[in-house]
């Protein structure tokens, strides 16, 4: 089971959604397709084609940089964060 | 029963709705602006489908990718959705919507990179219309200043296999077959910052508008002029003769007569894109762009270094009809009889990138 921290952005998109959440996979791809199933249109949310994370979106698995490739193990703490863009 | 009129309003952080008695819509105090709505995205469109009552909103947030948003409680909650928004895995990114069209049952999405999507299901799920992209000229299209961007969606009023839109900076362009296939409609609309002949595509359109009760007359205002096309679009006349500038966003069509329309020239592409002499007016046609005169009673007589963009100009469906617009500074003037005396109704809005009105019950 992983620990997912969600932006607040992107939980206001999805009612019931919740800023920590927890998922089961392996890796930032299945943790995200398990947020898809919960929520759908999370995945249009933070992938694009590719499929890869959109451009602006961050992942952090246990404080590194992540894509959706990498690798996620029990008891892991996946960030998700928006980059800081804006005006 | 009462009635409430509602001014749909789309800007650079969320979507608005201003809300007042038709009565007393010429009265500034008598409007009721909304929260922001959409979470702030950047909002192109915000517009009601006058069949299903739903209010949509298309745009983009750049932290999550373009989405059509649906709310069918008036904006007391919302749905979005992008899913298949998409030109696949080897076409470029899918960065915002611009405009949404209902048609019949179909809704229609002008996107950009510049394409065209439908929707038969209220817009949970959206399908590319693949002949416009299609098209021979698509390698040579050009983003204008706002981007690479389907902006303009007209139907036919009786015949569904027509179709226009309008794409900045490539042109017209218009499907008599249900979208399979398409025809650049550009001929006689300059493109003054190419060199060489009038190109078949290339032109910057901003804005294209459907004649009241004549189907093959469309007015378009575009970055080199105002035109009027009595032939679908195939041939377009100048109609710049009168107006204070050449260029300029929105074009609104009148709701019965197919010789009056409006605009709102700016000074110019490369002066600053305010209104010439800071002067605030919309400028009306009667006589289908023979001749133009300024409506201006009401509106700031100096000093108004604002814009108006393209979806930014709209009226209501009441008699005398109203007329609405957003400045790209975030005011809003509005007009009660069809231009003659305007108002300022709202002030203080991010800038302001779409005007529409609905009429709901009370």
């Amino acid at each position: 089971m992983t620990v997912i921290v969600l932006p607040r952005s992107l939980v206001v998109l999805f009612p019931g959604a919740e800023r920590r959440v927890t998922a089961d996979g392996s890796t930032v791809a299945e943790l995200i397709d398990a947020l898809d199933r919960r929520w759908p249109g999370v995945r249009d949310r933070l992938c694009a084609r590719g499929p890869a994370l959109r451009e602006f979106i961050n992942v952090y698995v246990d404080g590194q940089p992540a894509d959706l490739g990498t690798a996620v193990a029990p008891g892991s703490t996946v960030h998700v964060l928006p980059a800081v863009a804006g005006g | 029963m009462a009635q409430r009129l509602l001014v749909l309003i789309g800007t650079r952080k969320g979507a608005f709705i201003l809300a007042g008695d038709p009565e007393r819509r010429g009265r500034p105090d008598e409007w009721q602006l909304s929260a922001p709505l959409c979470e702030g995205w950047p909002i192109n469109h915000f517009r009601q489908d006058s069949t299903t009552g739903a209010l949509l909103a298309g745009g983009g947030s750049p932290w999550y990718g373009p989405a059509v948003w649906r709310s069918d409680d008036l904006g007391a909650s919302w749905t979005h959705s992008s899913q298949g928004l998409t030109y696949g895995d080897d076409g470029p990114a899918m960065r915002s919507v611009w405009h949404v069209e209902p048609v019949g049952d179909t809704l229609y999405a002008g996107v950009e990179p510049a394409g065209l999507f439908r929707s038969v299901d209220g817009g949970a799920n959206w399908q590319h219309v693949e002949g416009l992209t299609n098209h021979p000229s698509r390698p040579t299209w050009q983003p204008g200043n706002g981007g690479l961007i389907c902006h303009t969606i007209l139907a036919h009023p009786t015949d569904q296999a027509r179709m226009w839109v309008a794409i900045s900076s490539v042109g017209c362009f218009a499907t008599e077959d249900g979208g399979a296939t398409w025809e650049a409609r550009n001929r006689g609309v300059r493109a003054d910052f190419l060199p060489g002949p009038e190109p078949e595509t290339g032109q910057c359109v901003h804005k294209m508008v459907a004649a009241a009760g004549l189907p093959d007359r469309i007015y378009q205002q575009n970055h080199c002029g105002t035109y009027r096309s009595d032939d679908a679009g195939r041939t377009w006349i100048c109609l710049d003769k009168g107006l204070p500038s050449t260029f300029g966003f929105p074009i609104v069509a009148h709701p019965s007569d197919p010789d009056t329309v409006f605009t709102i020239p700016l000074n110019g592409a490369d002066r600053g894109r305010y209104v010439p002499d800071a002067r605030l007016a919309v400028w009306r046609t009667t006589d289908r762009g023979d001749h133009w005169t300024a409506l201006r009673q009401g509106l700031p007589t100096g000093d108004a270094y604002v814009g108006i963009l393209r979806e930014s100009m709209a009226r209501d469906d009441l008699q005398p009809f109203g007329l609405y617009f957003g400045t790209s500074t975030g005011q809003l003037f509005a007009s009660a009889d069809e231009g003659g005396n305007w108002q300022r109704i709202a002030d203080l809005l991010p800038p302001i990138t779409s005007v529409e009105t609905a009429l709901v019950d009370a």
